[in-house]
This record gives structure tokens, sequence and C-alpha cells, in this order.
């Protein structure tokens, strides 16, 4: 069913079409219960798309609340140390709740409120979005319900604590691996039955249509961002843009606004888990094959019988079997070259980021980096890179420590 | 030609009564035992079979069903085995329309193709497939029409008389109306509401609605199958099933039994309703 890339198109970011597909990918293959509201989102969402006083509204939050625009860092001591390009890192790990996650969660509640909905539900790996979302439901006053695999709960506990700090209550998930795959599945379940008063928050670019194109929307004032900052600094584009892949929601708001910069080569990183020839991982597009679920076609780790397999990754983030469609769409177009990165590359380039700039990413960014220092040797000095630090590692320094063998 | 859907309906039409349609995912908790079940079911009284094919991640279901499809799977169930019990079934029942239910992926995994030409070879009757809705009508729903065989619709409480039309228009068989907001085995529906809302589905088709979600008991099958044309019990099935399995993991005698036992008792509900 893939779509060869013959001819590339006069644009690649026109999607998606009016049935929510990038290429094959996308859709709406949701339950009949759902179907009403999702096409009530969809129209919501056009109309606040063109609503100055929707994109004021945004515009402020961003200002004062979540700390934008971000910086746009050059790491001199780590170009310097790796030999090469000269790094630029996106610094969304400095925003208000310490991740991109933020800049979805302000869009979608600012849409639910003008739904008039009045509960919030969303689904959470690593905990990021959670916490982002129990934030932006403490700013407005609506009560929010987080599914996590109890999975993740055991290994991300300081993000546990947060959300239920911000007032929100966490609800452990047991079905399937218990973890982000089974955390979509439940708080699906829990929407099917409360279509009337909640809307979901969807975490990354991914789900039915509109939530793929929407997040994108949500989260590409990252690369709007990053865009101006390159020029002003440098005068020029970026030669190469470099992001974590799970869902891939930081990935396709830092790359949307590139797309048709066609000199700029963009690399999503997947998590490799303990490497893709082990099976033990979580590389959709490497190691998965176009598949239906939690409401889009797109790249899904799966069996011969169409059954979803256990993602493996560190990065509780990342340890998801699917990916947004989109990206699905990008990887077929060859607009987007995706990689992999295994878990001790990303808790080498972990430590080492903190030691060589002073900054402890995150788990996932983690990834992104393990192959910038692969990447960046190889280029000549007057070479750019912009790496996306979607997110800081303080969530993750018990997780590292355990897997280092220290005691804390 | 008319489908065995379509002739058991205008049966049980004749007969004055309303049906019951029995539930059971395929290869729960093991191929065996499923099968046997399978096989007496009309013996026991279903009008309708729906066969679950098992997948990991039922979104619409409540924890019971979710269980039984991870039971069959861990034993082995898949796609070829599925169609596999559809054929052993048919091989000693010409007359009972059989359903198969899931989720798109093992069919789209499959091969759309290849799944409607040996699903009507197995001896398929209708297709449920739970997240398909009309927007994505072209991907299974027109070409199984086409095969011939029945794509039966979900219709729920959110589906308005606006929405209705658009989601009746490419259903075949009958309408399966989805009684509660929710996922299945769950809440129930009252009476007051299902008989609201197959009046608000008859105005809309003339197709024959069955009613589930939330009915466990004979007299909830009953209370359902006075206003509808059938009601579809699934958890309240499984649940048996599962009630029989040991701390082994392995079913024990009594599942198969204990499952037929409660589907008698259902269709006696349903029969006793309009007397």
């Amino acid at each position: 069913m893939s779509i060869a890339a013959a001819t590339p198109p006069n644009s690649y970011r026109t999607g998606p079409d009016e049935h929510g597909r990038f290429g094959i990918f996308g859709g709406r293959f949701v339950a009949e219960t759902l179907m009403p509201l999702i096409l009530e989102v969809e129209a919501a969402y056009n109309a606040a798309k063109i609503d100055p006083k929707f994109a004021q509204e945004m515009d402020y939050y961003r200002t004062h609340y979540i700390g934008r625009p971000s910086p746009l860092y050059f790491a001199e001591r780590l170009s310097r140390e790796l030999g090469g390009a000269k790094i630029y890192m996106k610094r969304d790990e400095l925003n208000h709740t310490g991740s991109h996650k933020i800049n979805n969660c302000m869009g979608q509640i600012l849409l639910a409120k003008r739904m008039g909905k009045t509960r919030i539900i969303a689904e959470t790996g690593a905990g990021q979005h959670g916490v982002a979302t129990a934030t932006v439901c403490a700013l407005f006053n609506l009560p929010c319900t987080v599914y996590m695999g109890a999975t993740d709960i055991a290994r991300q506990q300081p993000n546990v604590f947060r959300m239920k700090l911000l007032g929100a209550e966490v609800i452990p998930v047991h079905s399937g691996t218990a973890t982000l795959k089974d955390a979509m599945n439940e708080a699906l379940r829990d929407w099917v039955a409360n279509v009337e008063n909640t809307f979901y928050i969807i975490g990354t670019a991914a789900g039915p249509h509109p939530y793929p194109s929407m997040v994108r929307d949500f989260q590409s004032i990252i690369g709007v961002e990053a865009k101006a900052q390159m020029l002003e600094a440098e005068g020029r584009l970026p030669d190469t843009l470099v992001a974590c892949i799970g869902g891939g929601s930081n990935a396709i708001g830092l790359f949307h606004p590139f797309l048709d910069d066609r000199d700029v080569e963009i690399i999503g990183v997947e998590a490799g888990g303990d490497g893709v020839e082990t099976g033990r991982h979580a590389a959709s597009l490497t190691g998965g094959r176009p598949g239906v679920l939690h409401g889009n076609r797109t790249y899904l780790l799966q069996d011969d019988d169409g059954q979803i397999i256990d993602a493996h990754s560190i990065s509780a983030g990342l340890d998801y079997p699917g990916i947004g469609p989109e990206h699905s769409w990008l990887h077929e177009m060859k607009r987007v070259k995706y990689v992999s990165a295994t878990d001790l590359e990303a808790l080498d380039a972990f430590q080492m980021l903190a030691k060589v700039e002073g900054i402890i990413p995150a788990l996932e960014p983690a990834h992104a980096l393990a192959y910038v220092q692969k990447l960046a040797p190889t280029r000549p000095k007057d070479n750019i890179i912009i790496m996306n630090l979607c997110g800081r590692g303080d969530k993750d320094i018990f997780a590292v420590a355990e897997r280092l063998g220290t005691k804390l | 030609m008319s489908t065995r859907i379509e002739r058991r309906f205008a049966e049980l039409k004749v007969a004055k009564r309303g049906g019951l349609v029995v539930f059971v995912t395929a290869g729960d908790p093991t191929y065996e035992v499923s099968r046997d079940i399978i096989l007496s079911l009309p013996n026991a009284g279903a009008d309708v079979i729906e066969i679950g094919m098992p997948f990991t991640d039922p979104m619409a279901d409540g924890p019971a069903i979710q269980a039984s499809s991870l039971r069959a799977l861990k034993n082995g169930q898949n796609m070829p085995k599925t169609l596999n019990l559809v054929r052993e079934f048919r091989a000693k029942d010409q007359n009972t329309p059989i359903v198969l239910m899931g989720y798109y992926n093992p069919i789209y995994s499959y091969g759309v193709d290849k799944f409607l030409k040996d699903a009507n070879a197995a001896g398929v009757d209708g297709l449920i497939v739970v997240d398909l809705p009309p927007e994505e009508d072209s991907e299974l729903c027109l070409p199984a029409l086409k095969a011939g065989l029945n794509f039966i619709r979900l219709a729920t409480p959110t589906t308005d008389d606006k929405r209705l039309p658009t989601v009746l228009n490419n259903t075949s068989g009958f309408v399966y109306y989805v009684s509660i907001m929710g996922i299945t085995g769950t809440r129930a529906a009252s009476d007051v509401d299902i008989t609201a809302a197959v009046g608000r589905l008859k105005r809309h088709t003339d197709l024959p609605i069955a009613v589930g979600f939330g009915i466990s008991t004979p007299e909830r099958a009953a209370a359902v199958a006075k206003v509808a044309d059938a009601a579809v019990v699934g958890s309240a099935v499984v649940n048996k099933i599962a009630a029989e399995i040991g701390a082994d993991g392995k079913p024990g005698p009594r599942a198969a039994q204990a499952a037929l036992d409660l589907v008698k008792s259902l269709a006696a509900g349903v029969r006793a309703a309009r007397v």
C-alpha cells in the first residue's frame, strides 16, 4: 500500500486533506460514539484558527505563562568538543513545566473552553504531557484526569507527584503492557463514556483527525521561532534539523515550518531501545509497517497478525508503538530522514550534555543529541545544526541513576 | 438473493419474537473450548452469532472483552484460526448467521481483499468493525458490500437525527444500537431510553435493530427483545467463561457449559418477552 516518492509535491505543508489524510496516513478510525464529537472538535478548531481573538489569547499565554520565545542557544563548547558543525539548541526545556508539551496543552485547553467543555482528560507516558495538562487545568480551573500506565508510574514518580500537586487525578492503567499505548486506550474509553462534557487533550501529533494537524499547529511555534532566530543569529537557514520522535509532536513542531525549505536536511531520531535489530525498541518507522491504531493509519510496531507489539525504550516518552501520521507520510515521501538511537547512546548523551554544557536534558531529546554526536563531527565547521532540546531531565534523574547503578 | 442475516430476521418477524445475538471472542479461552461453545450456540438458543476477532488494543471494549481478547491471543488465536472456526461451524450449520466483530488493524494487516474472499468462503455473513465510521467507508465497508457481505454499523446515543442518515447509508443486515455512551459490559440503559432510541431509529430505517452494551441477564434481554428486533449479549457470556478459568490459566471442564447455560436462560427470556 505504500506510495513511492516519485515526484515531490509542490508543497509538503498543505496536508492533511479534507479526510484528515496525509497521503494514505491519518484519517478518523474511531468508534461511532466519538465521531460526532471529533467532527465538533474539527469545526471548533477551524473556527478558532481564523479567529484573531484566539490567536491573541494564545500569544498572551505563550509570552506571560509559558515563557516564549524559548532561546535558540549556540552550544559553543559542545560544538568545539565534537569538532564539526555549529550546534544550536532550541531550548524548549526552559518552558514552564519543563518541556514542549505545554505549547499544545495551552492551545487545546483554550479550544476546550471555547467549546464549553467542563472536564479534561489526558494520557501520559513520561508524565510531561500529564504535567502540562494538569498545569493548564489548574490555571483554568477545570477538573483533570490523567491516565498513565502503571509501568510508567513506577519509573516517573516525580511527575506523578507533580500532577497530583497540580490537582489532577492520576489513574494507573494496568491493562495491556501498562504503558503509553494502554493509557491512550483507557483515555479513549473514558472519552466514549463522557463525550458530552469532556475534552480529550491528546499529547502527541497522532490520533484521529484533526488532532495530528492541530497538535502540529500548536507545536509549530517551535519551528517558527527557530527559523526567525536562526536568520537573526546567522543570517541564513540551518543545514540540518534534528529532533527525537515518539509520537513526534516536538519534531513536527520544529520541522513543519522548514518542510518547504528543500535545502534544509531534516532528521527524526526514533528510540532504538536495545537496538532495532533486537526487536526491543520503539522505532515505528525503522521497524514497523502501516496499520491502524488510536484513530489513525500510521506506521506501527505489530506482528504478522496485526497485533500491536510492545515498544521498548528507556525513555517513557518515546515508548509508543506508533508515530504521528504526518511523519509516516514524510518518511514515505523521503522528505525527512528517520534514524534511531539506542538506550545506551541516549544515556551517554544525557551525561555528556550535563558535563559539557551544564544542561541536563530529558531522556527523550538525549536520543536526538546522541545522533547529533555522531553527525556533527562529520560536518564542516561552517555547517549549522539545530537540535530540539524539547525537555529537561529533572524527571529522569532517578531512572538514570538506577540504570547507572547509583543509589540516591 | 437474501443473506442469512436477512432470512433470520424475517423468520423472527414471522415468529413474532425478538432475537438473541450472542457474542463470544474467537479462541477464548482456547480454540477448542471456543469451538465447542460456538458449535452449541444455536441449540442453546442464539439466533445470530457474533464472533470477536481478538485485538491487542480493543479501545471500545470494557475489561471483560479486553481480557477475553488477550486470553485468546495468548493461546495463539489469529485471523486464519478465526476464519477456520467459522468454517468448522458452517460445515455443521447452514442457517445461523455469523457476524465477525472487531477492529480494523487485524483485517488491514491480513489484506482487505484476501480477508473478504476468505471470510466469504468460510461462511461469514456480516462484519462489524468498531473503528470504521462512515467517514472511512472506502476502506472496508464498500468492498464488503460488493463482496456480498452485510456491513453492520453501530448507532449510538450520540448519533443524532442529522447524522443518522450518514450512519445508515451503506449499512445492511441490521443496525446495532449501542444503548449507552461507553464501553462494553459496563453500565446499562433504561427501558425508556431504549424504547425511545429504537423508535427513533425505526423512523429512519426499515432494517432490524439489535440493541447491545450492558445487557447481562435474561430479564434485561427480555425487556430489550420486547421493543427491539434483537438483544445482543457479550460481556456477560464472556464473564461466564472467565469465571471457569483456573489459577493455572487453563479453562476448567465447565467453561463451555457455563457459557451455554447463560445463553439458554437468555434465550428463554427473549422467547417469553412478547407472549
